[in-house]
């Protein structure tokens, strides 16, 4: 029996997150590479130390390997305590009803062992696709102040994007007296931010009860939660405020990268109080070449820069070379920008090279047609060859050489 | 690979005395260099790195900020259960302060006695270089020596002290050695870093204390030159000694070319440091830099020009920075003009403000300074 935890969180770290395409082809999404040295997870993490919570358990299942070594013993977020610490729980065998993690509920409901040996008076719930900073210990000051069940945190969205997200009807006081999924007339503009809180105890009633449900999709948004709503149970919304973003698309991806050069997003990652922590690359200082031009951007150790950046996110290792233009772009650890090449509206995954006058993405000014702009993206450990072009939108595939074949047709 | 029979030691107060200003309030392993290190970094990654686990650092006095840099040596791969990092300040009843090195190895005996290596490494930190010392170890078996110092063909530094000059002949052997002597031109001058067996350093060191003789180059080696073997192996890469604040400021500039850039840095061999989570750098509208050593956490939001900043600085909008080195923390806020100056850590200055240096004579600004 291990020492009593007042809370554990259980952070959900198995989604494929395939609307990231190239990208997760090798990685599980909360491993995503963010904002220069960050992955997505050290959010979720670094919020939980700062907000106390010393034991996590990350529940994973696609493409775990750059994610476990990624979180190791939990070191860089100071996760590697005695009685504590974060602990990666993949689904395993046992002697009847093996099976993978079917649903966000079911992958809590295969680890209530795991959560009973700290025998928690509550436990938070998180996912590993967002990027946000936020004292989890108020939420649960507050869980305890209404006396209740669940509490979901909701952020205030536009009125009109409301129908995208899952959105919380309330009482006055804040309890909770209807889900709506995406609705098309939304009634209020407080949507989910798919953090919870429970009081263990009735969690684990209704996870056994869910599991017991053959219809049950075993999810906490569509099963578990309108299950306990239905039962009457306490069930409130406590409002965040701050910045706040899914980033499981492409396109809200690389906006989340680009607010941070934004100085009037409300999201700063040096604020000495709240440190996003991280496992940080041994690398040299950056060294920022004679010629260079750089503005608007952030970029990490042991880059060199020779050519011109701008409103771009550099992560460790990168290399630009002279002439070369990374424009409205993020490269991601250890690219390669040769002479002539121009980066535009792009991400280029790790360790992919960019050959000379090469020219990746487009800016949305220069597309005639508005429906064939987008993002451009390059997957890791690829080659795209001197002059060839990849056009905006277009995702090439991870481990591959881009050659250009229409270039003829082109010109 | 780990454990290969050396052991390291670390004399992390040697010559202090030659960077004044930056050791005040410091020893010579915990002055900042290059944007994120620390002068210990080197020589400690560099035993690292050649496989070396466990490192002794000793230590005279003002270690305070060297042992905060270094705390369980976890950045080090050090914070081992067997082995590892080991401070080791003055002990116990032994000549009250340790002067010379020969007193600071007798008084850690018993470190020395307990351990089980065979080989010892021992090095000053105030030589930047990556060096590999498996090399060494493998030169120093093949020649079957008792001693192997290291040491570098070329002009002495100037202000390096008491420089040992050997006499070395074709197969290696060291066939003189002189301390400090009136020579010109280049010649095979000693990188204060050798390797040693450790039973015969322990009986050394003896040695020199029971004859009351304490000069580490005097006593220990030169004393002992045609008693045993002595070889020296010549390392031909890149070498900053810093033994003054112009030999400081000029190694942080070096680190402007590759070609030095590539060999300090070598991704086989890295230099770690302690981790301080900062974010990347990051630079503003209307920033410009050009050929900097900038480090992570940084906000640049004005012109930065031949200069190296540290983790966190902060350089405000209108100021132009050129030929400065501005250590970790210090904010130069909008308009200010400095140039060839040496920012130590926290300092302000504030707007509009106009320092300058010149190449030959950096101006110094102490450490939490207000300008």
């Amino acid at each position: 029996m291990m020492p009593k935890q007042d809370v554990v969180a259980m952070l959900l770290a198995g989604g494929q997150g395939s609307r990231l395409g190239v990208l997760t082809k090798n990685l599980a999404k909360p491993a995503v590479p963010y904002g220069g040295k960050y992955r997505i997870i050290d959010f979720p993490l670094s919020n939980c130390v700062n907000s106390g919570i010393e034991t996590v358990g990350v529940l994973t299942q696609y493409q775990p390997l750059v994610l476990n070594e990624y979180i190791g013993n939990g070191q860089p977020w100071d996760l590697d305590s005695m009685n504590a610490g974060v602990h990666v729980l993949p689904p395993y065998q046992r002697s009847k009803k093996s099976d993978w993690y079917k649903g966000t509920a079911n992958a809590i409901y295969q680890n209530i062992q795991f959560i009973d040996r700290y025998n928690p008076n509550y436990v938070v719930i998180l996912s590993g696709d967002h990027i946000y900073k936020m004292d989890y210990s108020k939420m649960i000051a507050y869980h305890k102040e209404k006396q209740a069940d669940c509490t979901i945190a909701v952020i205030e969205v536009p009125m009109e994007e409301a129908s995208r997200f899952g959105i919380l009807n309330t009482n006055e006081d804040g309890s909770i007296y209807e889900f709506d999924e995406k609705p098309k007339v939304p009634k209020s503009n407080q949507a989910s931010m798919g953090i919870y809180v429970f009081t263990w105890e009735k969690l684990r009633k209704y996870l056994i009860q869910d599991e017991e449900n053959p219809k049950s999709s075993n999810d906490f948004g569509k099963d578990v939660l309108p299950a306990m709503l239905n039962a009457g149970e306490r069930m409130f919304a406590y409002r965040f405020q701050g910045y706040w973003k899914d980033v499981g698309t492409i396109d809200s991806l690389w906006e989340s990268n680009m607010d941070l050069l934004d100085p009037n997003v409300p999201l700063d990652l040096s604020e000495a109080s709240w440190k996003i922590y991280s496992r940080n690359p041994v690398m040299p200082p950056q060294y920022i070449a004679k010629g260079a031009v750089v503005q608007n951007s952030l970029v990490a150790e042991g880059c060199n820069v020779y050519g011109e950046i701008d409103f771009s996110v550099l992560f460790e290792g990168v290399y630009v070379a002279p002439g070369a233009v990374v424009k409205d772009s993020i490269l991601m650890p250890g690219c390669r920008v040769e002479e002539g090449a121009v980066v535009q509206y792009a991400i280029v995954a790790e360790n992919t090279v960019v050959g000379k006058n090469a020219v990746v993405g487009k800016r949305p000014e220069d597309v005639e047609n508005k429906d064939e702009w987008g993002i451009a993206v390059v997957g890791a450990d690829c080659t795209v060859c001197e002059e060839a072009v990849v056009p905006p939108k277009m995702m090439v595939e991870a481990g591959t050489v881009y050659e250009n074949e229409k270039k003829e047709a082109a010109k | 690979m780990r454990g290969n029979n050396m052991l390291g030691i670390l004399f992390s107060n040697s010559h202090d005395d030659k960077l004044r200003e930056l050791t005040e309030i410091r020893a010579m392993g915990s002055v900042p260099f290059g944007g994120r290190y620390r002068m210990i970094d080197f020589p400690l990654s560099n035993m690292v790195n050649s496989g070396i686990n466990k490192v002794g650092v000793i230590t005279k006095y003002n270690y305070q900020s060297l042992m905060d840099h270094l705390g369980s040596g976890k950045a080090w791969d050090l914070s081992r259960k067997r082995e590892g990092l080991f401070m080791l300040p003055p002990f116990g009843n032994v000549s009250s302060m340790q002067n010379s090195r020969v007193e600071s190895l007798a008084s850690i005996e018993n470190f020395l006695k307990n351990s089980k290596e065979e080989f010892v490494v021992l090095s000053d930190c105030d030589t930047i270089c990556n060096i590999d010392y498996t090399e060494v170890m493998a030169y120093h078996l093949d020649k079957g020596a008792d001693v192997t110092v290291i040491y570098r063909y070329g002009d002495i530094p100037q202000g390096f002290s008491n420089p040992t000059v050997y006499t070395v002949d074709p197969e290696g052997r060291i066939r003189d050695m002189v301390i400090s002597p009136n020579t010109e031109g280049p010649c095979n001058y000693g990188m204060t870093m050798c390797l040693i067996r450790r039973e015969l350093l322990m009986q050394l060191v003896a040695d020199c204390v029971s004859r009351n003789l304490y000069n580490f180059k005097r006593d220990l080696l030169q004393r002992h030159l045609r008693d045993f073997k002595f070889y020296g192996y010549e390392f031909t890469g890149v070498v900053k000694t810093i033994c003054s604040m112009n030999s400081y400021f000029e190694a942080n500039m070096s680190l402007m070319l590759p070609k030095i850039r590539s060999e300090l840095f070598n991704p086989e061999r890295p230099i770690y440091t302690k981790v301080r989570d900062d974010m990347p750098a990051r630079y503003g509208l209307g920033s410009s830099v050009s050929n900097s050593i900038i480090a992570d956490g940084c906000v640049v939001e004005g012109t930065v020009e031949n200069c190296v900043l540290f983790r966190g600085v902060k350089v405000g909008k209108g100021t132009r920075l050129e030929n400065c080195v501005i250590m970790q923390d210090s904010v130069i806020e909008g308009g200010c003009r400095l140039s060839h100056v040496v920012v130590d850590k926290d300092v302000i200055i504030r707007e509009d403000r106009s320092l300058m240096g010149f190449q030959s004579y950096p101006v110094y600004i102490s450490k939490g300074s207000v300008v």
